[in-house]
């Protein structure tokens, strides 16, 4: 009874809030979904916070870092969204330290040169919007509200990821090797972030009925090689696929097969980055304990 | 150069620098909150730096500000020393920045009075974002100091081994006179009492003791810096010192 | 594991004039610091003239079951709406 009032309210479009019921599955699904994209926010920080340091103009600088900040921002506004789920952020913290909750495998891969932080923003982030877009009408409130939230502020980022690779597409020689070659190391790990094919997801035929989902893997996929193949042409970049094609009937692009087994490596732990970037999110976490401690301390002596 | 684009320089270096500092925290922030306060304070002193680069190239008329920011060697630079310590753990990092906030607070509190109009908007427009980081950074020096007994023991040691380099901050040189005088600089000499106030104020509701007076660091006016400065600007210049011909 | 941190819900009211709305929440263990935690995550982009914080567990909700008897009588009760009255034409200023 309670589940037919459930799939009647997702059907006509309304939003599931905190404390409505829920099945477990729902609840479940959404608490890896969504933890699964805030961990990917916090561990993005990290090779693009590598490069601040780096960053090779004043006004670089300031972009990288307003950037890094709102992926911290983005990460908190979806932890704070699942935990209206019953959840902790200090368990899902001890999830990802576990090695239980997943993150989007394009952060396990190294930034080596300054255009990476072009293709990041360009290819990842352009990414990230298309799915982002699209999950704003997800069914469930707190999510579809943090990613109408998030939404607004990642168009920044992409534009910003386009913008350096623009200049250095334009620029001197080394500049121009350094942003094909961080076109070809980031490219097909940006179009597997939409995760496996339709046909490889078990999760997707519960996630589009209960509308956590709005549009398929593979459908976003598609949308994102549509818009972006354009934007390499415009700036003389080559998109490192040889089966990319036109097609006519479609009205889409055709292209390549995705290596899966590269892609499940690195999803499963053996990717070149992904020890690294565990290790640091663990080191910092135990860092700042005794900061942490010594706030609770001090909020209990004033209370 | 001109004096007054010396006089910029020590201001801005400082903001540059020790904005570069707060930006090795991304991502290693003790908490989430903390990552985003620290960065958010580190881009406010790179704006703060990046306007007064910027008023400083446009005096020089031959230089852009970025020229100035990657292109200068160590020993034209002229921020505190203080500003180029390594971050060390939260509580160094925490009594670096409160040393430094209350210091420039006042300072560009007197710097909104100068003559020179440019400046004085600058320095008008800083002050508000400075009053945050000194909520913050006096914030976490009380919390710290009245927390737990480890971190009251290590807040303690991060203020005493810093205390030697906030000498810097009252010494005035024959460029400093000589600006004061001209009504476009600040008399540094007038700034000791307050911040004396203001930083005993915050130690005792820390519970932390001021440390006794001891023989200072002095030489970044003359451009005599650590040796930190220099692994900072080999990592900070890198790309445009390799790529000179490079736009970016 | 480390004991939760204390998580307080965020209002905000972007303009002068506007009632504050809930933003999501953050995570202090003071309310000074909820404060800052809250400005620095939700107002940078000048989205704010005032914050409010509330620990969670200060919150008092309906529950769903509740939402007939709370909430359905007043949807007979039409005429709390002011279409529900006729005006003669040509009435101005009503």
């Amino acid at each position: 009874m309670q589940e037919e009032k459930f799939q009647q309210k997702i059907e006509a479009e309304q939003k599931i809030e905190p404390k409505d019921w829920m099945p477990d599955g729902y609840r479940s699904h959404l608490i890896r979904q969504i933890s699964q994209h805030a961990h990917s926010e916090i561990i993005g920080m990290q090779p693009e916070g590598e490069w601040i340091t780096r960053a090779p103009s004043l006004r670089a600088k300031m972009i990288l870092l307003a950037k890094v900040q709102d992926e911290a921002g983005h990460g908190l506004y979806l932890y704070s969204a699942c935990e209206t789920l019953g959840i902790s952020r200090e368990e899902l913290n001890k999830q990802l330290h576990e090695g239980k909750a997943k993150y989007s495998s394009i952060f396990n891969y190294p930034t080596l040169n300054w255009a990476d932080m072009g293709a990041i923003g360009w290819l990842v982030d352009g990414a990230a919007i298309v799915n982002q877009v699209s999950l704003q009408k997800t069914s469930y409130g707190p999510y579809s509200r943090g990613m109408i939230k998030i939404c607004k502020e990642e168009s920044f980022h992409q534009r910003q990821g386009y913008e350096i690779m623009t200049e250095m597409a334009n620029g001197t020689k080394e500049q121009k090797e350094m942003a094909q070659d961080a076109l070809n190391r980031f490219w097909w790990p940006a179009i597997m972030m939409f995760g496996p094919h339709d046909s490889d997801s078990p999760r997707t035929g519960n996630a589009m009925k209960w509308k956590i989902k709005r549009k398929t893997n593979d459908e976003l996929r598609q949308n994102f090689i549509d818009k972006t193949v354009g934007q390499a042409d415009l700036i003389g970049l080559k998109i490192p696929d040889p089966d990319l094609k036109w097609n006519e009937k479609r009205g889409s692009y055709d292209f390549g097969e995705i290596d899966w087994d590269e892609f499940w490596n690195v999803v499963n732990g053996n990717g070149p980055c992904n020890e690294q970037r565990l290790n640091h999110h663990k080191k910092a976490h135990a860092d700042g304990e005794w900061v942490r401690e010594a706030a609770k301390a001090y909020a209990k002596k004033i209370t | 150069m001109l004096d007054l684009e010396k006089y910029i320089l020590r201001i801005a270096d400082s903001a540059l620098i020790i904005s570069h500092r707060l930006s090795e925290w991304c991502s290693k922030g003790p908490t989430l909150e903390e990552d985003i306060a620290l960065s958010n304070i580190s881009l406010d002193l790179l704006g703060q730096a990046n306007s007064l680069l910027e008023y400083c190239a446009s005096i020089n008329g031959k230089i852009s500000a970025d020229d100035l920011a990657f292109r200068r060697n160590g020993k034209e630079f002229y921020n505190f020393q203080i500003c180029e310590l390594e971050n060390g753990h939260f509580g160094d990092t925490i009594i670096r920045q409160f040393l430094f906030d209350s210091y420039t607070l006042l300072f560009f509190q007197k710097l909104s009075q100068s003559k020179d109009e440019t400046l004085s908007a600058i320095a008008t427009k800083s002050i508000k974002e400075i009053k945050y980081h000194l909520r913050h950074s006096s914030n976490w020096v009380i919390r710290l100091g009245d927390g737990t007994s480890l971190s009251k023991e290590k807040i303690q040691n991060s203020l005493n081994n810093f205390w030697k380099f906030t000498g810097e901050f009252f010494e005035m040189d024959e460029l400093d006179k000589k600006m004061a005088e001209c009504k476009i600089g600040v008399d540094l000499y007038k700034l000791k009492n307050e911040w004396d106030n203001i930083i005993n104020a915050t130690f005792e509701k820390a519970k932390i003791q001021r440390p006794d007076d001891c023989v200072m660091i002095t030489g970044s006016k003359k451009g005599v810096h650590t040796e930190h400065l220099e692994k900072i600007l080999s990592k900070m210049q890198y790309l445009p010192r390799a790529y000179p011909d490079a736009k970016w | 594991m480390n004991k939760a941190a204390t998580i307080w819900e965020v209002f905000i009211q972007s303009k002068n004039g506007l009632a504050h709305k809930h933003v999501g929440n953050v995570h202090a263990e003071d309310k000074e610091m909820a404060l800052q935690n809250a400005r620095d995550l939700y107002t940078r982009r000048n989205e704010g003239s005032c914050i409010w914080v509330v620990k969670s567990e200060h919150i008092v909700s309906s529950v769903p079951e509740d939402s007939e008897s709370f909430f359905d009588p007043a949807n007979d009760k039409v005429y709390r709406h002011p279409t529900f009255y006729k005006m003669p034409d040509g009435a101005k200023h009503i």
